[in-house]
This record gives C-alpha cells, sequence and structure tokens, in this order.
C-alpha cells in the first residue's frame, strides 16, 4: 500500500441537475498539510464530505486509510476527526460533557475518556474552562474546542473544514500554531478555506478549486511556477534610454513589463535584484528603487484566474 | 450496497443524552406540571361525582377516568386526548432540526456512528421520557384514587387502567413521530412546532367533527328514503366513522372507551341484530373488550412506525450540510 491516506479518483457529486464537484483526483501522503483552497461554492466542502462517508459518492472513488467511505463510513469515522465550518456544540452543557458525549459515541472506556479529554482541552488551552458551559464560549475558543475533539479521537487524519473563518488575527495564529502541532503528532490533515494568505503559511500542498474542479495542484512555489511563470517580480523605478531590453538581457530574467512611467516589472526564476541593478547603472540610467516580490498564493490565483477568464472572453 | 457495521452503535449514547437533556430542561418541567395540574383538575372533578352519584357500580374505580362533573364536559380522557398530543409535541417537534441550527449535526454523524442511531436514539429518548411521566401520572391516579373513594381496584380494574396506560403511550408514540417528522423535514423549530399543533388540531377537533362527515356525505350520498323517515344512511355513517378514525384522537377516544366502559359492546355503528340476546349494560370481560378495541390499538402502533419510517426515509437522504 502506498503511503497516501487519502486518495480521491474521478471523484463526482451531482445533485439533481447541477455539478458540485466533477471529477476530482488527488492524494494526500501521511504527515502531510494539504490545503482545499477556493471561493465559497467551489465544491470544498461536498468533497470532504463525501470523503468522510456523509454525503453519497455520484461516481468516481475514495479511499481513506484505506476504506471505502462509501462501503465503511464507520471505519472511516473512527480513525478521521472532523471540524465543520463553524462546528457547534450544545450550549447547555460544559466543555468536558460535550467532549464526553463524543467520546461515548466513539465508544472510549470510561478512565480512558477522562485522562484524554482532560490531555486533549489542556493542549488546545482550554483546560481552565472544561467546565463552563459551551454557551459562554467564544468563536475562537469553539474552534479549539473542535481541534481537541480531534485530539481526544486520536485521529490519524484531520478535516478542516474553514478553520480559520470568522476568527480574529490572534486567535487565528493561535489556531494554526495547533494545526503545526497536529503535523508534528505525525497527523496528515486537510483543510478547506477561501482565506489564501493565512493557510499558505501552514500548507505543504494545496489544490485550488474553481466550479467544482481542481484548476491547479501542487506547493506553492510549483504553482507559482506555472502561472506566474518565474517566481519572483522585480519591481524597479529607473531613469534612462533602452533599459527594458538591456534587463531582458539579463540572465534569469523571463518578461519585462512596463509598469508606467520609468516604471518597468520584471518576472524571474530567481531574485535577479543584483544584475538587474548592475544592468541599470551600467547604461547609465538613474536607479531609483529596486524591490522584490514573492507573489502570494492569492496573486498566483488572481493571475490564474484573470487568465482563464480573459481566455473565455477570447474564445467567446 | 451493504454497509459495513451495526446501524445500532451508538443508539443507548444518544437515548441518555437526550433522555438526561429532557428531563433537566425547562420545557419539561412546564408541560410536567401542566399534565399533572389538569389531571388532578379532572380527577378531582370526576371524584366528587361519583361521590354523588354512583351507589353501587361494580367498575367505580374506572368512573375516575370517565367519570364528567355535571355542567362541566371534562373527563381525565380527554383531558389526556388533549395533553398528551401537546407533550409529545412539545419534546419532538426540534428535535433534529435543532442539531442543525447549532451546527452540532455533521459534528455527532462524523463520529462512528450511522445516522440510525441518532434518530433511532432521540425516538426512544422522547418515548422513554413520556412513558416515565404517563406511569408516574398513573400512579398519582390510583392513589388519590384510593384515598378519596376509600375503595380499592380489583384485578379487572387494574389490567383495564394497565392497557389504557399502555394505549396512551401508544397514542403518545404518534404523536412525537410526527413531530420528529416535521423536525426532519423543516429547517425551522418554529415552523416545524406551528405546523405540527396546527396538524393535531386539525385531527383532533376538525376532521373528526366536520370533514369526516362533508367527505362521508360526497362518497356516499345520503338516500332519501332515509332522509324522508328523519334517519342518517347506513352507509354514509360508516364511510364517515371510518374517515373519522384517521384521526389518532378518534382511536385513542374509542379505545378509552371500549376499554374504560366494559359494557361497551361495539365501536362506531351498532345494528340492531347486534343487539339481539344482549343483556343492555352488562360488563363484557376484559379480552372481549381487548377485541373491541384491538383494531384501534393496531392502528395507533402502525401510525407511529409507518410516520417514523417516514422521517426515517427523509432523514437518510437528507444533506448534512446547513
Amino acid at each position: 500500500m502506498s503511503d497516501n491516506v487519502i486518495e480521491a479518483r474521478n471523484l463526482t457529486k451531482r445533485y439533481d441537475g447541477t455539478v458540485a464537484v466533477n471529477g476530482i483526483s488527488f492524494s494526500v501522503a501521511r504527515g502531510e498539510i494539504f490545503g482545499l483552497l477556493g471561493p465559497n461554492g467551489a465544491g470544498k466542502t461536498t468533497t470532504i464530505l463525501m470523503l468522510l462517508g456523509l454525503s453519497d459518492i455520484s461516481d468516481g472513488e475514495a479511499r481513506v486509510l484505506g476504506h471505502d467511505p462509501v462501503r465503511d463510513p464507520l471505519a472511516v469515522k473512527r480513525r478521521v476527526g472532523y471540524l465543520p465550518d463553524q462546528v457547534g456544540f450544545y450550549d447547555n452543557l460544559t466543555a468536558a460533557d460535550n467532549l464526553r458525549y463524543t467520546a461515548r459515541l466513539i465508544g472510549l472506556g470510561r478512565d480512558e475518556r477522562e485522562a484524554k479529554i482532560k490531555d486533549a482541552l489542556a493542549h488546545v488551552g482550554l483546560a481552565d474552562v472544561a467546565d463552563n458551559r459551551v454557551g459562554t464560549f467564544s468563536r475562537g475558543m469553539r474552534q479549539r474546542l473542535g481541534l481537541a475533539e480531534i485530539l481526544m479521537k486520536d485521529a490519524e487524519i484531520a478535516v478542516l473544514d474553514e478553520p480559520t473563518s470568522g476568527l480574529d488575527p490572534q486567535a487565528t495564529v493561535e489556531l494554526l500554531e495547533i494545526i503545526r502541532n497536529l503535523k508534528r503528532h505525525n497527523v496528515s490533515v486537510l483543510l478547506s478555506s477561501h482565506l489564501l494568505e493565512r493557510v499558505q503559511s501552514v500548507c505543504d500542498r494545496v489544490a485550488l478549486f474553481n466550479e467544482g474542479r481542481i484548476a491547479l495542484i501542487g506547493t506553492v512555489p510549483e504553482l507559482r511556477r506555472q502561472v506566474i511563470g518565474g517566481g519572483f517580480r522585480v519591481e524597479l523605478e529607473a531613469e534612462g534610454q533602452g533599459l527594458a531590453d538591456r534587463l531582458k538581457a539579463v540572465p534569469g530574467v523571463q518578461r519585462v513589463e512596463d509598469a508606467g512611467p520609468n516604471r518597468l516589472r520584471l518576472a524571474s526564476e530567481r531574485d535577479v535584484r543584483p544584475e538587474a541593478a548592475a544592468a541599470v547603472v551600467a547604461a547609465g540610467g538613474r536607479l531609483l528603487r529596486l524591490s522584490v516580490e514573492e507573489p502570494s498564493l492569492e496573486v498566483i490565483y488572481t493571475e490564474y484566474f484573470n487568465r482563464i477568464n480573459e481566455g473565455e472572453r477570447h474564445a467567446a | 450496497m451493504q454497509r459495513e457495521g451495526s446501524a445500532l452503535h451508538g443508539v443507548g449514547v444518544v437515548m441518555l443524552k437526550e433522555l438526561s437533556d429532557h428531563l433537566g430542561s425547562v420545557r419539561m418541567r412546564v408541560l410536567e406540571w401542566m399534565v399533572v395540574l389538569f389531571a388532578l383538575a379532572a380527577v378531582y372533578l370526576a371524584i366528587q361525582q361519583i361521590k354523588d352519584v354512583t351507589a353501587e357500580d361494580p367498575f367505580l374505580f374506572l368512573r375516575l377516568f370517565t367519570s364528567a362533573r355535571e355542567g362541566i364536559p371534562v373527563t381525565l380522557v380527554l383531558f389526556l386526548t388533549i395533553l398528551v398530543p401537546v407533550f409529545a409535541i412539545g419534546l419532538g417537534f426540534d428535535a433534529v432540526n435543532s442539531e442543525h441550527n447549532r451546527r452540532t449535526l455533521s459534528r455527532i454523524l462524523s463520529q462512528p456512528i450511522y445516522r440510525d442511531a441518532l434518530l433511532f436514539g432521540k425516538f426512544l429518548a422522547g418515548l422513554v421520557t413520556l412513558s416515565i411521566s404517563l406511569i408516574a401520572l398513573w400512579l398519582l391516579l390510583i392513589g388519590l384514587g384510593l384515598l378519596m373513594l376509600g375503595v380499592p381496584p380489583n384485578a379487572e380494574e387494574l389490567a383495564r387502567a394497565f392497557i389504557f396506560l399502555l394505549v396512551t403511550i401508544a397514542y403518545a408514540g404518534v404523536w412525537l413521530a410526527l413531530a420528529l417528522l416535521f423536525s426532519i423535514v423543516f429547517r425551522s423549530a418554529a415552523t416545524a412546532a406551528l405546523l405540527t399543533f396546527g396538524l393535531w388540531l386539525f385531527l383532533w377537533l376538525l376532521w373528526p367533527l366536520f370533514f369526516s362527515s362533508m367527505l362521508a356525505g360526497i362518497i356516499a350520498p345520503p338516500d332519501p328514503r332515509y332522509t324522508a323517515l328523519g334517519l342518517d344512511t347506513p352507509e354514509t355513517i360508516e364511510w364517515q366513522t371510518a374517515l373519522s378514525r384517521l384521526s389518532p384522537s378518534t382511536l385513542y377516544g374509542e379505545v378509552a372507551l371500549a376499554l374504560l366502559n366494559p359494557a361497551q359492546r361495539a365501536l362506531g355503528t351498532i345494528y340492531l341484530a347486534q343487539l339481539q340476546g344482549a343483556v343492555p349494560g352488562a360488563p363484557l370481560p376484559l379480552a372481549q373488550s381487548l377485541i373491541i378495541a384491538w383494531p384501534q390499538i393496531v392502528a395507533l402502533v402502525a401510525g407511529s412506525i409507518l410516520l417514523f419510517v417516514a422521517g426515517y426515509i427523509l432523514f437518510q437522504r437528507q444533506e448534512v450540510r446547513a
């Protein structure tokens, strides 16, 4: 067996008439943090629900830890922890009681239960409020309680749906730290988000969703190379004649674009600032400003969809 | 396709959790007090009447359930007919939609249980809650009867009252299953509650009193020969009875009549032939009364199973996401 914990082949979900997820394939390796990214309604949650056996699969096949989520959902759900979008708890029960209920559903024995609940709550920083009712909890505390549930379960895969949406920056940082910790415990993480900046930092690989399909898949640098060409964008502001041609000749530079009066933008494979500076000076120009920008996932994403939309317009 | 693992894994856990929710809830307190107060009032009125009127009656104890004070046509059976549905609907109308609205459903269903367990657990918890309350009420009534009448019930009376208790629980099950069904269909708890109570009022009052006779008049129009004599057409009457039995309240009322009035010889239309050789007012043995009420009892149980199955199918097909 390969070391992939999740494998999806040609996964498709049709609701009467509309296709929510259209033949996607991807795999998640053990100990990897894999991000499903894309706008709302692109099919991320539907994909997650199919992998968990909570929604029927119209076509294609999925394997989670070697189990078929359609045939054997209990085996999948026993080993996978799920944090739904805007997770809810029973407000009238305490944090510990909420976990106790889940622990009983999982089938943990009494002693094991109490020890694990205590550990899990301590791990996410909720030990002090274990006996407070969840009704008094903030959004961030609920999310952390959800992660505690996954920890308590000793899940091998954590599936997190929009874990950071609606959280303040501080809570987001804390949550991402807990997610990184999961990886350290050799837990694979599948997370979905429409907030690209925030999750870029934790994901090993990402899949960009668009209208039920995976548009791009790979590590962030890979995507950068695919979409933007080079990985880097160097912006320079300089006065002088024929600079664009000079810069184009610099090794490593792939494109030179005009970005306004006296401003040029270079696309390059690596950081070409020293060479570009030398080229400007050699051409007798006056270098005013030089900066490098490593395009974020958001830029890659926007760029990609702009191109697709333009392509469609041309086609039409 | 065959699923692996037991569908019932986790039923007990869900049931205990729901049960403790029910028993600790404010709603439960209110419903309990309502039932107890109304029932006490009904028993008090019945006992007054019994003390005034009945000198010798072999089934004195059963009169507790069926007697009404003169001028106030309210019996304990009538109270139960009204209050048990209110109680059952009150417990069930937000069973499933509240899980949706609290966003707990997908989290619970991502634990290693099937949806079946959640629904079975919720229904059983409701039924156990209702049973506990009704058994407590029943014991309270027997105790009060002993104290205030000063006559102990005989074995047959106790048996009849006990079967009546079981039928009351089945009757509660019908409304609980209906409330559960509506809690699956309607995402808003308020809508579900309103519609369930609306349907209950319709089935209890409007259907047997008005719509069943109207429909019967259309299906089997009254024969002018009978009308000329000032009689009802037997066919129309039979249709009307059959249609009115679609209402669980009608069925329950009929079972109560057969079980608690041993002299009751038939439910619905009685033909002259059936009265031949009968001693008017002579009580039937328990087994005979049971045979008379049996179709109604079966219908009540079957009704709750059908409603539950309808809810079960809908719930299985429902998408988890909000």
